[in-house]
């Protein structure tokens, strides 16, 4: 039973058609790269996992629930995935530890102090723990995201989604945002990462996906993927984003 | 050229026209800005609303509102408000509301009318990706904007709000059309008494110029330190 699964996910905003019959699925523990170029609908297909952005033709199913559903808990749902968006999205008006319990004390229902030792935690692993009670503008993008990373883990999520995670960050401090990705994947989350970091990809990736224009071209894994492309599409894309 | 004017009436109605007026002025300031700010904050959350049967009734309320004199809106609620009370609750006399209850609900529904519009453009003001942030966190709608969208929108909005608010405490001088004895008609029943007109209405324009130009610059005040803050 996959953990994530589309089937023909079409969707327009009014006459434009943003998603052709997306079909594709991520299992459990895998960790899925998405990639292509802007305007692709890579941003708007997983923004479609967790309800952000509604779809009018097909279903996604998330841990066998579908999250179209009529009678589906949306809030519940969304409280299960984490998110992780390209401008980090962190509340600005409160402390970074408070940016980190609010979803457990809201949400889940923990108390104050058992979200407290959870941040705490989750915020030592990521490197920041003596950062917990600044707030988010005094950070530097990368230790935002950083926090964006462990305030989503805060939830315990069964999956991990990102949005273009990197691309609003500085060049020296992709680095650090990616390894914590890297180390989570090694601990066996299951995620789906929209990004250009090809070199994340060929470390970690079980599958990359290429979408363009609303379309998933490929759907390999990443041996295939970056060894015999198959569409010329993907060919190009590769050879843009890979020798410059 | 004073000399013919007797300064003295000022000294001797002063405990009055600030024990009976001003505390009545500030009284009905502070509860329809509470009110209008509730209000207006609801009213704009209606109108950002996707819903037709929120949006719509909300816009046309506030555009109602932003359309017609103050004062007009004051003798309608002076005399519909008794009306609408008996109707709500099922009387078949009109309900005594008082001179004073009646400003206080008339001026909080005028005034959320334009506090609605400030939220409106404060709520607008926080970026779509905080709202994702909190719905995908789990929260529902009510914990999104309870803990994410309004309190940014307020402290974004903060010196227009209380720009309203100074607006609004010289509003409340048209009270006196309903005999009311704020500051203003505290002033004037004792400038008809003593015939001083000249002295009491100058006397009151320069405590309305003093409250009202120092909150603007305590405003300004204030927002040069939130622009250092963000």
């Amino acid at each position: 039973m996959p953990m994530i699964e589309f089937k023909n996910v079409s969707k327009w905003y009014a006459n434009f058609q943003v998603l052709t019959n997306c079909t594709t699925r991520v299992e459990k523990g895998e960790v899925i790269v998405v990639c292509g170029p802007s305007g692709s609908g890579k941003s708007t297909l997983i923004k479609c996992v967790n309800g952000l952005e509604p779809f009018q033709q097909g279903e996604i199913f998330v841990n066998s629930q579908s999250v179209g559903a009529k009678e589906t808990d949306l809030n519940r749902l969304r409280s299960m995935i984490g998110m992780v968006f390209q401008s980090f999205e962190l509340f600005p008006h409160m402390k970074v530890a408070d940016n980190v319990n609010l979803g457990q004390v809201k949400v889940l229902g923990r108390s104050v102090e058992e979200a407290m030792a959870k941040s705490m935690s989750l915020l030592k692993r990521v490197g920041l723990e003596a950062h917990a009670h600044k707030f988010p503008g005094q950070l530097s993008g990368g230790q935002q995201q950083r926090v964006a990373i462990a305030r989503a883990l805060a939830m315990d999520p069964i999956a991990m989604l990102f949005d273009e995670p990197t691309s609003a960050l500085d060049p020296e401090m992709i680095n650090e945002v990616l390894d914590v990705m890297v180390e989570l994947a090694h601990e066996g989350m299951t995620m789906m990462v929209v990004t250009h970091e090809m070199g994340f990809a060929r470390k970690v990736a079980n599958r990359v996906i290429f979408m363009d224009r609303g379309e998933i071209v490929e759907d390999a894994k990443k041996e295939d993927f970056f060894g015999k492309p198959r569409s010329e599409r993907a060919v190009q894309f590769l050879s843009k984003i890979l020798h410059h | 050229m004073f000399s013919g004017f007797d300064f003295d009436v000022i000294a001797r109605s002063a405990p009055y026209l600030f024990k009976e007026g001003m505390t009545f002025t500030l009284t009905l300031t502070a509860m329809a800005m509470t009110g209008g700010i509730f209000f207006g904050t609801l009213l704009a959350m209606m109108r950002l609303s996707s819903f037709k049967w929120l949006n719509v009734p909300a816009a046309a309320y506030v555009n109602l509102m932003r359309s017609v004199p103050l004062v007009l809106v004051i003798f309608w609620f002076y005399f519909l408000v008794p009306y609408i009370g008996a109707w709500i609750i099922g009387a078949k006399e009109p309900v005594r509301v008082g001179a004073f209850m009646s400003s206080v609900i008339t001026f909080m529904m005028f005034e959320a009318a334009y506090y609605a519009e400030i939220m409106r453009a404060g709520i607008q003001s926080v970026p779509r990706g905080q709202v994702w942030a909190g719905y995908a966190l789990g929260l529902n709608y009510w914990q999104t904007m309870a803990q994410i969208v309004l309190p940014q929108a307020f402290r974004n909005m903060l010196p227009v709000l209380l720009t309203q608010t100074i607006i609004l405490f010289q509003d409340t001088s048209l009270v006196y059309v309903l005999s009311i004895t704020d500051f203003l008609g505290a002033a004037a029943k004792i400038a008809q008494r003593d015939g001083r007109l000249i002295e009491m209405y100058l006397f009151v324009a320069v405590v309305y110029f003093i409250i009202s130009f120092s909150l603007s610059y305590g405003v300004k005040h204030l927002q040069q330190r939130i622009a250092i803050i963000r």
